[in-house]
């Protein structure tokens, strides 16, 4: 239960952040003051300011809704394509059908998936949208395998012989009996890999192919305090705090939804 | 001698009281038959004796093992005396052996955890001896087998093995014989009772069966709700004073009130069903071979009439129900009904209970999407009158409707079970070991709602069980089903009264009988 709560509260903070730099920014973002760089946090500049001028609080609520938006857009992509290939694999199970798209997620497990989103960022230009695109596509393995895995053991339970007696088909069944009996791992599996996806963001802007310049990014901050990190560290460690934290947070809230979900964990406290 | 004595034992877990006052004793040689349905306790007094409980339980009272105060050893003494002074056998013999070791391994562990000093050719050599005399001859089942190379009878026997390695005073069996099948059963009891003979050990034995228990047990405890209500020597059906226990024996010999009289019309007609599995290849190119699961099987079942099947764990019985619901295909032969080849069209007319009321019900819907599930078939929704009234039918209130399948105990949803298989008025209800979870007294009431429901609305009961003082009680007529084929079919009556097949003759004097009080 703790958990959940520290989870949720650090994943509410970065979510608000995200919502509220849509109405105001302590600073604007866009104007350079060179005047001011490299200031250390003061009160005015709560998190100082970068080797522009630019705040740094200003540009980490900024850049909370790149890693978001990728984040959420990427999941969804996994689970909106890889839930119901894991329910036909299952549903077809041993079928050419199932080898099809067991063995096409093999094959894109195989790959190193940030050398596929660097390919894929290169071949179609670096931008938010193909970064989203490239994280998308690994994450539809991972859901269609976690769904496969589920759904067959659910598969051999006695009250979906009986919903087959009452006629139904395999697609009704899937969405019907299979889906809701999942969802709980799903929703576990998402939050884990919203984690691991606002992390691939900034390891992809950090080598420059994610969201580019003006848009703030944290992994583009990060590259860009690289070589200033001996005369303001700070610069670094903000948005290095901002991703850790962000993904310790849903981190911890997976594990406490997964606790929460979980019928036999339930009985226990 | 008393070998154990539990005096006033009560045990609580997290507050919540769960043995109260309980007392028992064994004498060395002596078998103690403890019965109760499931939540009395019995299991937990078993485990309170090695102290192997859960979280958060605290006992009081006593429990004196040869002179010794178990609830006062050290965790080290008692380590030192589970497995040496007293051996425990398990309900499942599919999961109380490690698959990733050899039963050799296995059995001689036990030696060597209480006897470090052993060397291991000894151990193994030990380990051999304890294999024979659970009947497991070292030139058929030698120390390197794997517990899946084992049947489950087998595998039972590999597991009292372990248990009577160091020749214990006290052997605690736990339903050993409750998911085995009769002739199995039958074996198993036999073994344990020449075993507790040859040692001197003193056994006890825990079933939910009386009949098992009362035909080996020197004396009688029967648990419920914690506590044990009577006590006895073997006679105990003589002697019984409370109403528990008489209601008990009672409801295991209950015969339900089923008065229709069948038509001479076909309802259902299984002819030469047939239907292999292909088996993994041997070779890279070679054809796979195949098992015949259900092999030319023909019968009818006519209107209003209660067929039982009856067979062991593997004779086809669950294929053939399967191929009947329309669910796999048959490699030769139909299945009819009502005139009409099965497949969606006839299951209007058809519905099935299945065995286990946990696993046949979507924990996420309500009972009233579950109940009209069958509906389905028909193209329409259920209306509110219509789940009302399949579930008054059962013994229910309509109102329990609004409520989750976990609400409800095993008897109950096995209740609901068979409203969703009422609800749209099938003509035949398959009824796939419908009973065999379910408490003896629970059991009985089942029965009487079968028979009940036979008599308003003439339906026709398919009934597949192992379980042949079931299938006596409900059915008119009754096939015995071996590997795949039918090897005797008849009236119900007349089959156990006068079997004419060796198979049909093994299985009913492997059945237990209830002594008659």
């Amino acid at each position: 239960m703790r958990n959940l709560i520290v989870g949720l509260t650090l994943t509410a903070i970065f979510v608000l952040a995200a919502l509220v730099s849509f109405l105001w920014t302590p600073y604007d973002v866009t104007v350079l003051e060179i005047a001011n760089k490299l200031k250390p946090p003061t009160f005015s500049h709560w998190f100082g300011t970068d080797h522009f001028g630019r705040d740094i609080f200003s540009m980490i609520m900024v850049g909370a809704r790149t890693s978001i938006a990728v984040a959420v857009v990427a999941v969804g992509i996994g689970m909106g394509l890889g839930v119901p290939l894991g329910l036909a694999a299952a549903a077809r199970k041993g079928s050419f059908l199932d080898e099809v798209i067991m063995r096409g997620n093999d094959l894109i497990f195989a790959f190193p998936s940030l050398l596929i989103a660097i390919l894929i960022t290169a071949i179609f230009g670096p931008s938010a949208v193909n970064a989203i695109i490239a994280i998308g596509i690994f994450n539809i393995p991972v859901f269609a395998r976690l769904t496969r895995g589920a759904a067959m053991s659910l598969w051999t339970h006695d009250y979906i012989l009986a919903a087959r007696v009452a006629g139904k088909g395999a697609t009704r069944i899937s969405v019907e009996h299979i889906l809701p009996n999942v969802a709980n791992l799903l929703i576990v599996q998402g939050t884990i890999q919203f984690s691991l996806g606002i992390l691939a963001e900034a390891a992809l802007s950090y080598v420059g192919l994610g969201a580019q310049p003006p848009t703030p990014s944290w992994g583009r901050m990060l590259a860009d305090a690289q070589t200033l990190i001996a005369l303001a560290p700070h610069v670094a460690l903000f948005p290095g705090f901002a991703i850790l934290f962000t993904v310790l947070g849903l981190n911890l809230a997976g594990d406490g939804i997964r606790d929460l979900l979980d019928p036999k964990l339930r009985v226990q406290r | 001698m008393t070998l154990l004595s539990i005096d006033k034992l009560s045990l609580s877990i997290r507050g919540t009281p769960i043995l109260r006052g309980v007392s028992l004793s064994i004498g060395a040689g002596e078998i103690l038959g403890v019965i109760g349905e499931s939540g009395s306790g019995k299991s937990l007094t078993a485990l309170s004796v090695l102290q192997l409980l859960p979280d958060g339980a605290a006992c009081t009272g006593r429990i004196t093992l040869m002179g010794q105060d178990v609830l006062t050893l050290t965790e080290q003494s008692l380590c030192a005396m589970r497995g040496r002074d007293v051996g425990m056998v398990f309900q499942e013999p599919m999961t109380a052996l490690n698959p990733v070791q050899t039963i050799g391994a296995q059995v001689a562990e036990t030696i060597l955890i209480h006897e470090p000093n052993t060397t291991k050719s000894n151990a193994r050599k030990r380990a051999e001896q304890a294999l024979t005399r659970c009947e497991l001859p070292q030139d058929r089942f030698p120390l390197s087998r794997y517990p899946h190379e084992l049947s489950g009878g087998q595998r039972q026997r590999v597991v009292i093995a372990m248990a009577i390695a160091l020749q214990p005073k006290l052997l605690i069996a736990d339903e050993p014989t409750t998911a085995l099948d009769v002739t199995t059963q039958a074996e198993i009891l036999t073994l344990l009772t020449r075993l507790v003979r040859e040692d001197g050990m003193g056994l006890m034995l825990i079933s939910h069966d009386l009949a098992v228990v009362s035909n080996m047990a020197h004396r009688i405890a029967i648990m419920k709700d914690g506590q044990v209500v009577e006590a006895g020597n073997a006679d105990l059906h003589r002697t019984m004073t409370h109403p528990y226990t008489k209601a008990l024996f009672a409801a295991s010999n209950h015969q339900p009130d089923r008065r229709v009289t069948p038509k001479e019309v076909p309802l259902l007609d299984v002819r030469g069903a047939t239907r292999d599995y292909a088996l993994p290849r041997k070779s890279l190119f070679g054809t796979p071979a195949k098992f015949r699961a259900v092999d030319a099987v023909s019968f009818q079942i006519n209107k209003g009439e209660s067929l039982g099947l009856v067979g062991e764990s593997g004779c086809g019985k669950s294929t053939l129900t399967r191929a009947i619901l329309g669910l796999e295909t048959l490699q030769d032969g139909s299945v009819f009904l009502d005139g009409e080849p099965v497949g969606p069209n006839v299951l209007r007319k058809m519905q099935v209970v299945f065995q286990d009321p946990y696993a046949s019900f979507n924990p996420r819907h309500k009972v009233r999407r579950l109940v009209a599930e069958p509906f389905h078939v028909l193209g329409r929704k259920a209306t509110e009158a219509e789940v009302d009234e399949a579930l008054t039918s059962v013994g229910l209130t309509p109102s329990d409707k609004h409520k989750y399948i976990h609400e409800f105990s095993g008897g109950q949803r096995q209740r609901i079970a068979i409203a969703r298989a009422l609800i749209i008025k099938p003509e035949l209800i398959v009824l796939d070991e419908a009973v065999s979870a379910l408490d003896v007294s629970i059991r009985a009431q089942i029965l009487d709602l079968l028979a009940k429901l036979s008599n308003d609305f003439g339906l026709t009961y398919l009934f597949i069980s192992h379980d042949l003082s079931v299938v006596r009680a409900i059915t008119d007529r009754c096939l015995v089903m071996k590997a795949g084929k039918i090897v005797e079919e008849g009236k119900t009556e007349d089959l156990f009264n006068a079997p004419s097949h060796p198979y049909t003759q093994a299985l009913i004097d492997a059945a237990p009988q209830l002594p008659i009080a």
